[in-house]
C-alpha cells in the first residue's frame, strides 16, 4: 500500500532554495504540500497557522484523500468553529519528514530519481518549523495571528515563539512538552526498532519492491496507540471483553477486543503512512529539548518572546506529555514575564483528548484567537 | 453587569497601564473591568472550570494554587498584586503576603471581617460559629480556614512593617470609617506597601 500512498497529489509547492538543518547538512530544495482555508485578508495579519501531531497530515479540515475519513481537526476548524475560517486564513502544511506531499524519505534523489531512504537527512522540530516560515515567505506572510499545536503540533508552536518570537501574535500548545522524556524516547525506540527488525524494511529501499514494511509498522502504531489512551479509557471501552467468541480459544488469536481493536489500528495505519517517515519525524521529537541551547534553562528559549501570548492546555488523562510538562514551560514563560495562560481539562480520552469533543478546549482555543465561542 | 463593590473600590484605584497579577481572579470579571480601563492584567486561579471561563473571554490565565504557585513569578513582575477575598483561605496568609509584596510593590488585599458586630454577637449569644452573608458557609466545610480581623491585619501589617496605602470599609455596599472598622465593616480592602 505504501506504493499507492506516494501515488496521491498533494497541493504543494516547491522552494528553490537551500534549507539548512540544525544536524549541518541541508536540503538544496524543498517541497512542502500544505492546505488552507478562509481568506487572507488585505494586509495579512489573518493567518493561523495549525501544525500536526507525528501521524497527522495537512488534511485539517478536508477529507482524506487516502482513507476519504474527515480531516482530523474537523471538528475545531471551519466556518463558524473555534478556529474560525470565515474570520481566519487558516495554513497546515505537512511536516519536513513526512509522507504527505512534503520532502521526506520518500521524496526521489534529484541526481538518480531512486527515493532518498536513510540518504534523507535527519531532522529536528526546529528544521520542521524552518521550512514552515520558508513557505510563508513564499506566500508573502510575515506575521501570524497564531501558531496551534497538539503533541507534536504544540512542539512546533513552541519553537516557533522560540525561533521566530516576531512572526507570531499568539501560540496555542496542546498536550504537548518542550521536550522529549526518556519515557517518550522508550516508547519511540519500540516502534522504530518493530520497523527496522521486519525483513521487508530492507535498510530502507523498499520503495521500489513488492514488499514495504507493513508489519513492522503495524506493530510501532498498536505500540504508538496505547500510549495515546487512557488506562480507564480502555477499560471503558474494552474491559476484559471477548472479540466475537463466547470463550478463550487458547492460542494466539485475537481473543480479546482490545487485541482485534490494535491490530485492526495497526494495519489501518499502513494504508496512510510510510514507515521511513515514522522512523524521521519520531526522530525530530527525540531530539526535541527547547532548554538545550540554554544551558537546560527553559526560560533561556523564551527571552524574546515576551510579547507572544501563550495558552497552553494539559488533560487529567494524558500521560505521554503530563501536566508538570505543560506547568514547566509556564513557569518559564512567568519567569520572563510573557502573558500565558494554562489549565488542566478533565477528559477521559488520554493524550488523543485534544483531538475529541472536550467542549471546553474549543472555548479556549476560540479565545485564545481572541473571539468568542 | 455591576462589579461587585469591593472589585469596584480596586478597579477604581489601579491607574492605567499598570500591570496586575490577579490572584484568586475567578472567572475574569475584575480582570475584564481593568482591561477596560487600559491594565495588563493576568490572573492566577485555582478551579479549572473559572480558568476556562477566563481564557474564553482572552485574558491570561493560569491554574494555580495561591499557597504554592505565586513563587514561579519573578520578583516585581507587576505594579500590583490583588488578592480579593482569598487571604483567609490560604493555608499560611502571612506567607502569601509576603509573596504578593516580592512580586509587586503594593498590593490590594481585602477579606471579610470576622470582628463584624453580627459575627461577634452571633458567637456571644448563639455560641456557634457564624453563618452570615459573607461567610456563608458552615465551619465544616468552609474554604476560610483563618478567618481574619480588621484589627488581626492591621497587627500582622505592623509586625512585619508592611504600610498601609490606603484602606476601604464596607458596611453591606456603603462605606464606614476607619475608626469604626473593627465593629461596623462586614468587608476590608487594603492597599499595602512593601516594608
Amino acid at each position: 500500500m505504501a506504493s499507492l500512498l506516494h501515488q496521491i497529489q498533494h497541493h504543494s509547492v516547491t522552494i528553490a532554495a537551500s534549507l539548512p538543518l540544525d544536524s549541518g547538512q541541508s536540503l538544496p530544495s524543498v517541497a512542502i504540500a500544505y492546505q488552507s482555508y478562509g481568506a487572507l485578508n488585505a494586509d495579512k495579519s489573518n493567518a493561523v497557522l495549525i501544525c500536526h501531531a507525528l501521524t497527522g497530515d495537512q488534511y485539517v479540515a478536508s477529507d482524506h484523500p487516502a482513507t476519504g475519513k474527515p480531516g482530523w481537526w474537523a471538528r475545531m476548524v471551519g466556518p463558524g468553529k473555534p478556529i474560525d475560517t470565515d474570520r481566519f486564513h487558516v495554513i497546515c502544511a505537512n511536516v519536513l519528514g513526512s509522507c504527505m506531499g512534503s520532502s521526506g524519505p520518500a521524496t526521489p534523489d534529484a541526481a538518480t530519481g531512486v527515493p532518498l531512504g536513510m540518504a534523507f537527512p535527519v531532522i529536528t522540530i526546529a528544521d520542521m518549523v524552518r521550512a514552515q516560515a520558508m513557505l510563508l515567505d513564499h506566500l508573502g506572510i510575515s506575521r501570524l495571528h497564531a501558531v496551534v499545536g497538539g503533541s507534536m503540533g504544540g512542539m512546533q508552536a513552541l519553537a516557533w515563539a522560540a525561533n521566530y518570537p516576531e512572526r507570531l501574535g499568539s501560540a496555542v500548545v496542546i498536550a504537548s512538552a518542550a521536550r522529549h522524556s526518556a519515557q517518550n524516547i522508550a516508547f519511540h525506540e519500540v516502534g522504530r526498532q518493530a520497523i527496522m527488525a521486519d525483513p521487508d524494511w530492507q535498510d530502507g529501499q523498499y520503495y521500489a519492491s513488492a514488499r514495504a514494511p507493513t508489519k513492522g509498522l503495524a506493530v510501532a502504531r498498536m505500540a504508538a496507540h496505547i500510549t495515546y489512551l487512557s488506562e480507564a479509557g480502555l477499560t471503558e471501552k474494552f474491559g476484559r471483553r471477548l472479540q466475537a467468541r463466547d470463550i478463550k480459544s487458547f492460542g494466539f488469536d485475537a481473543d480479546f477486543q482490545v487485541e482485534s481493536y490494535l491490530r485492526h489500528q495497526g494495519l489501518a495505519f499502513t494504508d496512510r503512512f510510510d514507515a521511513n517517515a515514522y522512523l524521521y519525524i519520531t526522530r525530530a521529537m527525540d531530539y526535541f529539548d527547547l532548554a538545550d541551547p540554554h544551558d537546560g534553562r527553559l526560560a533561556g528559549a523564551f527571552t524574546a518572546a515576551k510579547d507572544v501570548r501563550f495558552t497552553l492546555v494539559s488533560f487529567d488523562t494524558d500521560w505521554l506529555y503530563p501536566t508538570a510538562e505543560s506547568r514547566r514551560i509556564v513557569q518559564a514563560l512567568q519567569s520572563v514575564g510573557a502573558a500565558a495562560s494554562f489549565v488542566e481539562l478533565s477528559a477521559p480520552f488520554g493524550h488523543d483528548s485534544f483531538l475529541l469533543d472536550v467542549p471546553a478546549l474549543d472555548r479556549i482555543v476560540a479565545g485564545a484567537l481572541g473571539g468568542g465561542f | 453587569m455591576a462589579l461587585r463593590p469591593d472589585l469596584a473600590i480596586i478597579a477604581a484605584a489601579v491607574p492605567t497601564g499598570s500591570r496586575v497579577l490577579d490572584v484568586g481572579c475567578g472567572d475574569g470579571e475584575l480582570m475584564a473591568a481593568l482591561r477596560d480601563q487600559g491594565v495588563d492584567a493576568r490572573g492566577l486561579e485555582i478551579d479549572p472550570a473559572n480558568v476556562t471561563a477566563a481564557i474564553a473571554r482572552g485574558q491570561s490565565v493560569v491554574q494555580g494554587d495561591a499557597n504554592r504557585d505565586l513563587a514561579d513569578y519573578p520578583d516585581d513582575a507587576f505594579d500590583y498584586a490583588i488578592l480579593s477575598q482569598t487571604l483567609q483561605t490560604t493555608e499560611r496568609p502571612d506567607r502569601v503576603i509576603d509573596e504578593l509584596l516580592r512580586i509587586a510593590p503594593r498590593a490590594f488585599v481585602s477579606f471579610p471581617n470576622f470582628a463584624h458586630w453580627r459575627v461577634r454577637l452571633d458567637l456571644l449569644w448563639g455560641g456557634r460559629m457564624p453563618v452570615t452573608r459573607l461567610l456563608p458557609i458552615a465551619w465544616y466545610e468552609t474554604p476560610n480556614i483563618h478567618h481574619v480581623t480588621v484589627s488581626d491585619f492591621r497587627d500582622l501589617l505592623r509586625a512585619k512593617g508592611i504600610g498601609v496605602e490606603a484602606a476601604w470599609y464596607l458596611s453591606g455596599d456603603k462605606p464606614t470609617s476607619d475608626a469604626a472598622a473593627s465593629w461596623r465593616a462586614e468587608h476590608a480592602i487594603f492597599l499595602i506597601e512593601r516594608a
